[in-house]
């Protein structure tokens, strides 16, 4: 029983890594209806940023992980506009070609310019103290992870649920030709969604960064595609169904690395994709929506 | 009447020798050594290639069903046939086969579930299940896990190589020119709009899915026996990406247009050998470049064929 609550609480801090990751995915797919495949990049070019703001600026964690945040927001609006906006009104398989495309192009240009080598996370930014707490051990690595998540997920939700601007995206989500009718700018408004969706990534990675140690080029593509797993988990384009499926997916990854192979830990992850894809492609919250002719 | 079809015996006869003709002379060049070792290495990838970019944009072409899987019917074919020549020495055409079958049997399983899915959760499903068939050869141990086969006969040459990349061509174009072909592209063109003429969308879906399957398998057993080494890292997702780069640079649709991209883009690995990394850069170029300035890539859905050159000759637009 220990031991369970040991991995509930490994996959708690887990699952909130990958719950800020499929926010990104479900805030853009429900806008645009695009895969953005760039996405699990975006979080690895932020834990590169939060690792030289840390190494070479001698920031603290926190201030490392807002200059993530900012940097990779811009990066989030500079790919839309660059790559996904002049396809969007081509099919949704030119848009995920082109997402692929934006997707190697981050993982090998960091490659190219800092070398494919695995870069250590300082340990003076953030060192580790463990707690035991009626007889299980709790890092402060996961405290810091799961308090961090939370709290910019409650400011998620008040900028959707509250601002001017949530109220936008959720406009343009449920239809666009109308919120562009009602005087809402569509442009701004995706911008905006891919620029909260990079920065949610970007802590996502410095996070990363704290949590494994490591970091390299291509540390976003796994991540990346579990939170996508987690978001489609969820029902994807709806908020809360994000949160939930990445909880979901740590909790599950840690249990069959604790329980059983670690080998399979990647494999469960696509088993489940498959499962609820062919059961239920909605989600676990999602509505079924009938295909109009 | 008789003349016109004298005219196609005659265009037949030129392809045969023209494609025989090109055969015998590479083989001259390999026997007297004029080709060494590093550009025998590039002309079997570029076989590979071809076999994998043809297979490929059947599916995701001619079918329009993005398929991010392509590699992991590779590793099918390629482990089941090393299975049969080395550890059961079965002859290679026996090896040929059972690939073929298994990586189509496999086509099969992945396409019968996963082709009720539409774009791009069907993309992610099959980028899934490609890696799901790498994470279970990970895990067995009659194939060595993680560290793979090593030590494969040699079993691959020229004639095997170049028939079989002629073989897949034959067998996609002339697929492509029936009723079958009539019906895929109808799916691809409107889904809904052929159900409603009456063609079982999901059957030629999968008959696509598993034919495409096949030839992947093919290429395997093709690459495993020129190699030495297979290991499940060599069958990942990343080189399905390399084949989607092909199928889209070549043209979703074209069968031509996938061969001139295979042999470009075996020339451009094969030039940038030493740049990896900037390798995977252009690559990445190419697929934004295209997606947003010529979407329909190369050739478009156009082929290059008797007819196109026999249209150059007499002069007509």
């Amino acid at each position: 029983m220990l031991e369970f609550s040991q991995q509930i609480v490994n996959g708690l801090s887990l699952g909130a890594i990958y719950a800020l990751i499929a926010l990104g995915y479900t805030m853009v797919y429900g806008i645009i209806k695009l895969i953005n495949f760039a996405h699990g990049d975006v979080m690895m070019v932020g834990a590169y940023v939060g690792f030289f703001s840390i190494t070479m600026l001698g920031t603290n964690i926190v201030v490392a992980m807002l200059a993530a945040m900012l940097l990779c927001a811009l990066l989030g609006v500079l790919i839309e506009k660059v790559a996904y906006r002049p396809l969007r009104n081509s099919t949704r398989i030119a848009a995920l070609i082109t997402a692929i495309g934006v997707s190697l192009f981050l993982e090998y240009i960091t490659v190219v310019v800092l070398g494919p080598a695995q870069r250590v996370f300082p340990q003076s930014a953030f060192p580790i103290k463990a707690y035991n707490l009626a007889g299980l051990t709790i890092l402060n690595k996961q405290i810091f992870v799961f308090v961090s998540a939370v709290l910019l997920m409650l400011i998620l939700q008040y900028i959707i649920k509250r601002t001017k601007t949530g109220k936008a995206m959720r406009a343009v989500s449920l239809d666009m030709e109308a919120a562009v009718l009602m005087g809402i700018s569509v442009d701004k408004t995706i911008s905006v969604t891919f620029a909260i969706g990079s920065a949610l990534a970007a802590a996502a990675g410095v996070m990363i960064g704290v949590y494994y140690q490591t970091i390299n080029p291509l540390m976003g593509i796994i991540p990346g595609l579990k939170a996508f797993v987690a978001a489609v988990l969820g029902g994807i384009g709806l908020i809360p169904g994000a949160m939930v499926g990445g909880f979901v997916m740590g909790l599950l990854e840690t249990m069959v690395s604790g329980y059983g192979s670690s080998l399979y830990r990647d494999a469960v992850a696509f088993g489940v994709l498959i499962i609820i894809l062919l059961i239920r492609p909605t989600g676990l919250f999602g509505k079924n929506t009938g295909e109009k002719v | 009447m008789q003349e016109k079809k004298n005219k196609s015996w005659l265009s037949f006869l030129l392809e045969v020798i023209v494609l025989v003709a090109l055969f015998t002379l590479v083989q001259y060049a390999l026997t007297v050594g004029l080709i060494n070792q590093s550009y025998q290495i590039n002309l079997v990838t570029m076989c590979i290639n071809i076999i994998l970019a043809v297979s490929l944009n059947l599916i995701n072409g001619f079918t329009g069903q993005l398929s991010l899987g392509h590699a992991g019917f590779m590793a099918v074919g390629a482990y089941v046939s090393v299975i049969l020549t080395n550890f059961m020495e079965m002859p290679f055409i026996i090896g040929i086969l059972g690939g073929c079958i298994a990586a189509g049997i496999a086509g099969f399983i992945i396409g019968v579930p996963t082709l009720r899915l539409k774009g791009d959760y069907l993309a992610i499903a099959t980028l899934a299940f490609g890696e799901i068939i790498r994470v279970v050869l990970q895990n067995i141990d009659y194939v060595n896990g993680p560290a793979g086969i090593v030590g494969i006969t040699k079993l691959t040459s020229w004639p095997w190589l170049y028939w079989t990349a002629i073989i897949t061509i034959l067998v996609i174009v002339n697929l492509m020119n029936s009723s079958y072909g009539r019906a895929i592209i109808s799916i691809r063109e409107d889904e809904v709009a052929s159900e409603l003429m009456g063609i079982n969308t999901t059957k030629y879906k999968v008959l696509a899915f598993i034919i495409g399957a096949m030839f992947a398998g093919l290429a395997g057993v093709m690459y495993a026996h020129y190699f030495y080494i297979i290991k499940p890292d060599t069958f990942s997702f990343l080189r399905s990406f390399d084949m989607v780069v092909m199928v889209v640079l070549g043209g979703l649709g074209s069968t031509t247009g996938a061969v001139i991209a295979a042999i470009f883009i075996t020339f451009l690995t094969f030039g940038l050998q030493k740049y990896a990394a900037m390798r995977m850069v252009i690559y990445s170029l190419i697929l934004i470049i295209v997606m947003i300035y010529r979407p329909q890539g190369l050739m478009g859905s156009k082929e290059l064929s008797r007819k196109t050159f026999s249209r150059i000759w007499s002069g007509k637009k």
